[in-house]
């Protein structure tokens, strides 16, 4: 199998590749997004501080 | 508590002290990583590339390695949220309570996922975006529920009382999604169109089945993975005026 | 006082009450009516149209109309303090509680059985289905009131509860909605009903058994 017909998933890459594309965006914003407070937390618990 | 070895006990016992638990998932983590990273190397590689295509659905049947891993893990994680919530009712554990309140967006976003999915495999299947069929349609509730755990602990300001109130909403839930199961399903016979097609399960065979358990693997190692982020956030949160949140502050150790 | 004193004392408390306030008790009934007369006006009134959504049409307009009444249902008594009272008294809260759900659903539910028979002739459904839409109603809106008042119990300290509350309480109704409007249907074409009418009634059963736990647990909540 070429790397070209991989990626035309018979026929079917429209509708293969957006499910898989917005599964891996949904699921990074969901690792994301805590991280992001978390850090947001400490910058601000910091600036208290001084 | 009897019936439970000693040294799991313990473990709960020690797990349930927000430092700790800090503590022990800040270890965890890159192992938990790891693990994931390659489940799901393996699981799309035997699923995307190893596996055949399905001899009715062709290519498009590969939506399934993240479809129904989904709708698996939307409903585990309501029932998670629900047990969590219990605890935290019953015996009064803070960190079950944050546990129930940090499953619920990850929940909504397995349901949302699946919905999606769902909705991206039936179109070259049915032909429409949208069919009522019985799965997609108790998915769909089951995303209002989720919507509404979330939609009331953020309408409530005090953060003790919203748990509780999360945790009293789940169980109700959880009593009803067997029986708004079973009246969809049995609705969905009923009102069955002569044009709709049952999305078949695949017959499915080994080279299919072992990608979707690793997908489904990886994606329970995934929702460990961004509740414990979630849970820390919201651990530092509501314990910032303790001594351990305000050490870490001052090291700069997040 | 006795258990079944007390509880029969806050039913014949609420009735009472309810018989001075009796916007809160028609209102309900006016929006189920208006609501249904709306569709005719919406869809075109062709006969065989209206007869073939009939059954839904009434009974998501009374799901519609059993939600908009629950605000009533703790509102005055959270207001006023004599909640707390209630939840205060030796007796099981979730006693009590059911009893003012049953005197709610006498006002504002029951009434729906009232005027269901004028809307079904309006929608031109067959005769012979009245009966199983009358019985279905007798079934399914105590079930409305039982669940609604667990999503009322949580929300009824927020000032903005309202938007919330139909997030909250209408995934609930869905069974409800299924097996009633579906019963109807059937028993419009002729077919038998017990399999739907036998799974009502064990939904109300459930619902009276269990739904008067969660809901004084929400209320102890809210109030605090």
């Amino acid at each position: 199998m070429s790397v070209q017909e991989f990626f035309a998933m018979g026929g079917y890459a429209l509708y293969v590749w957006p499910a898989y594309g917005l599964t891996l965006i949904v699921l990074l914003a969901n690792i994301i997004i805590p991280v992001l407070q978390r850090k947001h937390f400490f910058v601000k618990a910091l600036k208290k501080k001084r | 508590m009897f019936l439970v070895p000693d040294p799991v006990v313990r473990f709960f016992h020690r797990m349930a002290s927000p430092p700790h638990f800090y503590r022990f998932t800040e270890r965890l983590m890159p192992w938990l990583v790891v693990i994931f990273l390659l489940l799901t190397a393996t699981g799309l590689y035997g699923g995307l590339y190893l596996a055949p295509a399905d001899y009715q659905q062709g290519d498009s049947y590969r939506i399934i390695y993240i479809h129904v891993p989904s709708a698996w893990m939307s409903l585990f994680i309501y029932v998670v949220m629900a047990i969590a919530g219990a605890i935290g009712l019953v015996w009064r554990i803070k960190l079950a309570e944050i546990v129930a309140i940090s499953s619920a967006p990850i929940g909504a976003s397995f349901t949302f996922i699946a919905l999606f999915t769902g909705s991206l495999w039936g179109k070259p299947m049915w032909g429409t975006w949208w069919v009522w069929d019985a799965r997609l349609t108790s998915e769909l509730i089951l995303l209002f529920l989720y919507l509404g755990v979330i939609g009331l602990y953020g309408a409530i300001d005090d953060k003790r009382v919203a748990s509780k109130a999360v945790a009293i909403l789940a169980l109700v839930g959880v009593v009803n999604i067997p029986i708004i199961h079973y009246s969809v399903e049995w609705w969905n016979t009923l009102h069955q169109g002569p044009t709709v097609t049952k999305m078949d399960k695949p017959s499915i065979h080994v080279t299919m089945l072992i990608p979707l358990l690793l997908m489904a693997l990886s994606f329970n190692v995934y929702y460990l993975i961004a509740l414990i982020l979630r849970v820390r956030v919201e651990l530092l949160q509501r314990e910032r005026n303790t001594q351990w949140v305000k050490y870490r502050i001052l090291e700069n150790r997040q | 006082m006795s258990l079944s004193r007390a509880f029969f004392a806050i039913i014949r408390r609420d009735l009472v009450l309810a018989l001075r306030r009796r916007s809160e008790v028609a209102n309900p009934l006016l929006f189920f009516v208006l609501v249904i007369t709306l569709f005719p006006l919406g869809i075109g009134a062709q006969p065989k149209l209206l007869q073939a959504i009939a059954p839904g049409i009434i009974w998501v307009s009374a799901l519609l109309a059993a939600m908009l009444s629950l605000d009533s249902l703790f509102r005055s008594d959270f207001d006023d303090g004599s909640l707390e009272q209630i939840l205060l008294s030796p007796h099981p809260a979730s006693v009590l509680i059911l009893g003012k759900i049953i005197a709610h659903w006498l006002v504002t539910g029951l009434p729906l059985l009232i005027v269901a028979p004028l809307l079904a002739v309006f929608l031109g459904m067959p005769t012979h289905s009245l009966g199983i839409l009358l019985l279905t109603l007798l079934l399914g809106t105590p079930v409305l009131s039982l669940i609604g008042a667990i999503g009322v119990a949580l929300t009824v300290g927020l000032r903005r509860g309202g938007m919330i509350l139909s997030l909250l309480v209408l995934p609930l109704y869905v069974p409800v909605l299924i097996f009633a409007s579906n019963a109807v249907e059937m028993a419009s074409s002729g077919l038998p009903v017990s399999a739907q009418i036998n799974i009502l009634i064990s939904i109300l059963f459930m619902a009276l058994v269990l739904a008067p736990w969660p809901t004084a647990a929400a209320l102890k909540m809210s109030i605090n």
